[in-house]
This record gives structure tokens, sequence and C-alpha cells, in this order.
């Protein structure tokens, strides 16, 4: 930079253009950045954007496995559109996203609000609190399909030891409660990344709002309707966002718990498209059916990027 | 906050026994998978015995499980694909969120809202493809299919959390290297990438436990026994037909949490950092 001696500066004119550099030319900040960017950017280009983008093509293709596909334009989708399983599946989906996002979010700020008063071996308890969500989804699935077996369920020993049913329902079995045993466990997994996140909210929130409520004679509900939700709202609003993308597209759920079954009650997108293109080989209205996800999550990706964007500055 | 001090009743009601429920919510099913693999077969496919305890402890369901099946081979599959994984997108993290958080240059609004985008684009929704690419490539049924698609998942993440970390570094050392005649890569390399191990931990590790969570990929792309990886073998190899071996099953749930559980323990802090950066930092 400019150097602090009080002698007149060389004059411009007369300093001789220095040769290209390469050296010089990848100290450029706009050159340094691309050359760390590009690699990167092209990866993500080839592995998402590119199977993104295959992923439309495929969707108008008529394509069994190995196969060479036949461009049918979008009878896939039509098909799709005359499929009753492709309904029942678009209600489960919503139907599972709706209820497991709303448990979670309640469970989650309840969960937050217990855990953001003191008391001993809190760190220690928050760590432990967060175990459904670390542990591999497949792995804690399995402990809820033992949970959940139609003969040996531990619930349904203790409705049947207590008296409460004979038998107990068939957690799995039966199509009602089949999804809701679905949507308990993605509530059981989900709520503490709700309950973690929006605890770290709360803590951001400063005591002295609530004191100044408390003078101004505020009860203990309106601190909440008024000090904390308005707070945690730019929260609230990304996780929500979160949990709605990845609930909205559940595979794993589902696939170790029950395949969709039975009959289809609880079979969602994601599931389906799985079915239908590597069990039933329709690789072109398997990704037909993948990418009829994409205008209810589009909306909500899009609303999320923008988000994010104006967080940013 | 305000402390309220009306003694034990008041705090039972507002602290330990919503705690209660939600601890035995959320721990439950950890205790039933882990008492469940001790249980011989006797008392686990019994209707009469109290469930909840353990009568005769034993540990034959780990035997088999580890002499049995691959077990072993797909823990250290599970871990070789994790590391690699996550080796790749923190490389690939700082050379996305090193320019984007600490420079300006042209097209840097473009390249950070892509990565968001990436981010959120859910994995069924390439699944379909991308078996047919990798199945074109020629790499079904080997790791290298998993580790090249794995970091898809990842690097967005790593980047967006390692943005938000670099962010919070003053510029001053970096100022003082360049000036001193530091280069570009130097001054990132000596100066500013150590200084900001606590988000590399914070981003491994989140980027670790994802690798593992991972089925998706690993159940279309693998499926053979010696290239799987523990959820994909358990799910594939301990059902058989309709017959499942819930000892064994349990005893792979549990052996297959516990490194995650471990490294989880140990970065806990940094895992939360990690986990709320996303929500609560602007």
């Amino acid at each position: 930079m400019a150097s602090a001696h009080t002698q007149a500066l060389p004059r411009p004119t007369l300093r001789p253009r220095p040769a290209f550099s390469v050296r010089r030319w990848t100290e450029r900040e706009g050159v340094f950045s691309w050359l760390m960017v590009i690699p990167p950017a092209l990866f993500l280009a080839a592995l998402v954007g590119y199977p993104f983008i295959y992923g439309i093509w495929l969707s108008l293709e008529d394509r069994p496995v190995a196969k060479a596909g036949v461009f049918v334009g979008l009878a896939n989708f039509v098909t799709n559109l005359h499929d009753p399983v492709f309904w029942r599946v678009a209600q489960n989906t919503f139907l599972y996203t709706f209820a497991a996002t709303a448990l979670k979010m309640v469970g989650g700020l309840a969960l937050a609000l217990v855990m953001n008063q003191e008391f001993r071996f809190k760190n220690l308890i928050r760590a432990v609190m967060l175990l459904p969500f670390i542990v591999p989804t497949v792995l804690s699935t399995i402990a809820w399909m033992w949970i959940l077996d139609p003969s040996f369920s531990v619930i349904n020993w203790f409705l049947v030891h207590w008296g409460i049913a004979n038998p107990g329902p068939s957690w799995l079995g039966n199509p009602y409660w089949a999804m809701f045993s679905l949507i308990m466990v993605n509530t059981w997994r989900g709520l503490p990344f709700y309950a973690i996140t929006l605890l770290a909210g709360l803590q951001t929130i400063s005591p002295e709002l609530y004191e100044a409520a408390t003078i101004d004679g505020a009860s203990t509900f309106a601190r909440f309707r008024y000090v904390t939700v308005p707070l945690l709202k730019p929260v609230i609003f990304i996780v929500t966002m979160f949990s709605v993308i990845f609930t909205f597209s559940d595979f794993q759920l589902v696939y170790v718990l029950t395949r969709g079954g039975p009959a289809n009650a609880t079979q969602l997108f994601a599931t389906y498209a799985f079915d239908v293109a590597m069990s039933g080989g329709q690789f072109g209205l398997g990704a037909s059916i993948a990418l009829s996800m994409l205008p209810p999550l589009a909306l909500l990706i899009a609303g999320m990027a923008w988000y994010m964007r104006g967080e940013k500055t | 906050m305000i402390v309220e001090k009306r003694g034990f009743r008041v705090r039972s009601l507002k602290l330990w026994l919503p705690l209660g429920f939600f601890m035995i919510f959320n721990l439950f099913p950890f205790y039933w998978m882990a008492i469940t693999s001790l249980k011989p077969n006797s008392e686990l496919y019994s209707r009469k015995i109290m469930p909840l305890v353990v009568y005769h402890p034993t540990l034959e369901h780990f035997v088999n499980l580890l002499s049995e099946t691959s077990f072993l081979l797909w823990t250290y599959n599970t871990m070789l694909v994790a590391v690699v994984s996550t080796a790749i997108s923190l490389i690939f993290g700082v050379m996305l969120a090193y320019p984007l958080a600490r420079m300006k240059f042209p097209g840097a609004a473009l390249i950070s809202f892509a990565v968001a985008a990436t981010y959120l684009v859910p994995q069924p929704l390439l699944f379909i493809p991308l078996a047919d690419i990798i199945n074109r490539l020629g790499l079904g049924d080997t790791l290298t299919s998993v580790i090249l698609t794995y970091p898809t998942l990842l690097v967005p993440f790593c980047a967006w959390l390692l943005m938000g970390y670099f962010k919070s570094v003053p510029h001053e050392l970096e100022d003082a290297a360049r000036i001193d005649g530091a280069t570009r890569l130097q001054t990132m390399f000596r100066i500013f990438l150590p200084l900001c191990i606590p988000g590399f931990i914070s981003a491994g590790i989140f980027a670790f436990t994802l690798a593992q969570n991972e089925f998706l990929y690993a159940l279309i792309f693998l499926t053979k026994t010696d290239v799987r990886t523990v959820p994909v073998g358990a799910i594939a190899e301990l059902v058989r037909g309709d017959v499942f071996y819930w000892g064994q099953l349990m005893a792979a749930a549990l052996l297959g949490s516990i490194p995650v559980a471990i490294i989880y323990s140990f970065f806990v802090e940094h895992y939360v950092a990690g986990l709320t950066s996303g929500g609560v930092k602007a």
C-alpha cells in the first residue's frame, strides 16, 4: 500500500508496464476466487445439476431398466394422473408432512422451553436428548420396528397387561395405525433438532426483555406470546422449512417400517418412486413420480433460499 | 431468565415432569435396543414375562452377528466411506466458503445461491438418474459410488457452515500477512485456516454423522455383501424373507450406533454449534 515517505512518487508514465505474470494474475481477487470455486462447483454441477436435468429427461421417456428409452413426452405424467395409487401417495405425503411437522414444532418448542430453565446436568441432558437425531436413522428405526412388532410389541404388552386392549392395535398392519406409527417415529427422530435449535434461539433473547415485560404486568402467557414467539420467528421459519423439505421427501423410515404398506396406505412419493423404478424397473415412470415432488417443494425451496440470501447481509 | 422460587412443586411441574417425559420418549428405543440385544431367544419371544428387564443376559446375538455375518466388514466400509467423503467435503467446502466469505468477486451471489439450492435438493429427486449414471460409469457395487455421491449431500452443508464461521474471523491478521508479501494462497493456508479449526470440527462431525446416516444411495448402489454399509447390511441381510433375526438386528443397531455416539460425545458442543448455525446465526 501507500508508503509513508514524503518524497514525490515516481510518475506512473515512466514506469515500464510489467510483463504478464501468472503469479500476479492469480493474485487478483476475482481470479483467485474463481480458481478456488470452480472445482467444487464443477463437482456439484456434475453430480447434482446434471442428474437433476437428466432426471427431467428420464421422466419424459419410456425407459425399462437397461434398455434404450423412447421419448414419450408427458405420457408418464398423464399415467400418474390416472393412477389412483399416485393420488393416494400424494395424500399420504401431505398428511405425513403436515402432521409430523406440527408435532415436531409443538413438541420441540415445549422441550426447548423446558430446557431453557436452570437445572443440574443441563449440558449432559441436552447431549443425551439429541441422540435420536444423531444415531443413524435406519438403526434406530430397527428398534422401533421391534417396539411396534405385530406379536411382541412392548407397547401392546403393557396395553394387554393393564387390561386396556386385548389384543393391542396392529401398529404397522392396520392402515391408520401404520400412518400414525410413522408420524410418531418421524416426530421422535426430528423433535430433538427442533428443540436444540429453538433452545439456541431462546438463549439469544435478552433477559431484560422479559424483565421489562414483567414490570409492565405481562403474564407468563403474554410474555411467551409477545416476547418469545416474535423473536423466535426467524428460527422457527428456517427449522420448519428444513423439516418440511426432508419430511416431504422421506424415504428411510417408510422403507424400513412398512415398505409403503399395508396396501399403499403409507406409501410416500419417495418410496413409490423407488418401487416403480427399482422394483418395477420403470425408470421413466419412477423419475416422473419423483419429479412430482418438485412443484410443492420448489415453492418451499425458493422461499427458503430467498430468505437465507436476505438474511446474509 | 426470571428465577421463580415457589418451591419444589412448581419446579417439578414445570421442569422435572416434562423433562422426564421427554427423556423417556427420546431414550426408550435405545434402552429397548440394548436390552433386546442381551435377551436370549426364549425371553425375546415370550409374551408372558415382563419385557423391560433381562433375566438371563447373553452375548450370543453379538457373537452370532460377528461370526455369521459380515458385520465387521460393513463397519469398516461405513467408516471408510464416512471418513473419505467427509474429507472431500471439507476440502471442497473450504474452496467454496473461503472466497464466498472473505472476497468480492463477480458471480459470488450466483454461487452462494447455487450452494444453498443444492443443499435443499432432496435425495429422492436424484436417485433414479444417479442410479443410471453410476451404472453407466461401471461403479455399481463399488465403494467409489458412494464416496463420490455422499459429498454431494455434504459439500453444500459444509460450505454453508464454514461460511458462517469464516465471516466471524477478523481481517487484520490476513491484511498483515498480505502487506508482508504473502500470496493469497499462503495467507489462506498459513494464517487463516489455522484460526478456523473449531469450524472444521463442527462441519466435520456433522458431515461424518450425515455420511453414517445415509441409506438410499447405499441401498441402490451397493447390492453385494462385501461392499455394504451397516444400515444396508442390517436391513438386507438380517431380515431374510419374513424371518427377522431380532437379537442380531438389535445387536447390529447398537454396535452401529456406538461409533457415532462416541464421536458425538467428545464434540457435543461443536456438533450443537454446527446444528444451530443454520437456523440461529444470521
